[in-house]
């Protein structure tokens, strides 16, 4: 088997799994933990294509761009719960329906 | 691909499915920073050392930290509701292993060969050469966003004492 196809096959799932947690879950906590999968699953695809195509240079200087981007994401998402859970009293994501704007 | 990566593969897709189906959110956070791990050790195999670093580091340490702190800010449930939770997730997470499974079959069944048109060969093979000297705005891009983050925290927390 190819061995773009054989990793391929590996970040689907991953991919797959970050997204169903995205899509069932509830709790804003467990919903970036799903979007920290789904970018687990882009920084191996890149890393991956780096590998096959010769630029593993190229493919680590953009998979260090992703992770400081994801720890911004992080860090500016975890300060949005926490002012969701002071007016809320909940991180439940169905609570949010209320909020005004 | 080595008996080696097979095993990594199969255990990031398996520590990844634990993160998303555990139900304590603690557990949930150890296990993200598990995949990150694991993350680390295919980068590793693939020449890619130092985004391996940086995925260590920063992935599995300072984001389960970031996971770790707004967990022990929130309010533990009572008994009765995780009784009440364990039910609710069992039933909208029960078919995601099947899911997965059944993807991996169906990929494996169809045995796609992408032909992959390879561009041309790289001339810088050092990677701080590309990064600051090839994709400076790059840089400059992760510096902004940097500070964005820093300036963001600081007035969604001035907002929180205000109140």
């Amino acid at each position: 088997m190819h061995l773009f196809w054989s990793f391929s096959l590996f970040i689907i799932m991953v991919f797959v799994i970050g997204l169903y947690c995205i899509f069932v879950s509830y709790n804003l906590i467990r919903i970036l933990i799903g979007v920290e999968v789904l970018i687990k699953a882009a920084t191996l695809l890149i890393i991956v294509a780096g590998y096959i195509t010769g630029r593993e240079a190229l493919a680590q200087s953009m998979v260090i761009t992703l992770i400081v981007i994801e720890v911004v994401v992080v860090t500016v998402a975890v300060g949005v719960m926490l002012g969701i859970r002071s007016i809320n009293n909940s991180l439940d994501a169905r609570r949010i329906k209320s909020l005004k704007g | 691909m080595s008996i080696f990566d097979g095993i990594t593969l199969f255990s990031l897709v398996a520590a990844a499915l634990w993160t998303v189906m555990t139900r304590s959110l603690l557990r949930s956070a150890i296990g993200l920073a598990l995949t990150s791990a694991i993350l680390t050790v295919i980068m590793f195999r693939l020449n890619s050392p130092l985004a391996a670093v940086f995925e260590l580091s920063v992935c599995s340490g300072l984001i389960s930290v970031l996971f770790v702190s707004v967990i022990s800010l929130t309010h533990p449930l009572t008994i009765q509701e995780v009784i009440q939770h364990m039910k609710e997730r069992m039933a909208r997470f029960w078919v995601l292993p099947f899911l997965v499974i059944a993807i991996g079959i169906t990929l494996i069944l169809f045995n796609i060969k992408p032909e992959i048109r390879l561009p041309a060969p790289e001339t810088v093979k050092d990677v701080r050469v590309v990064m600051w000297n090839l994709r400076q705005v790059d840089v400059m891009g992760q510096i902004i966003i940097l500070l964005t983050g820093a300036f963001g925290v600081v007035v969604l927390f001035k907002e929180r004492i205000k109140k």
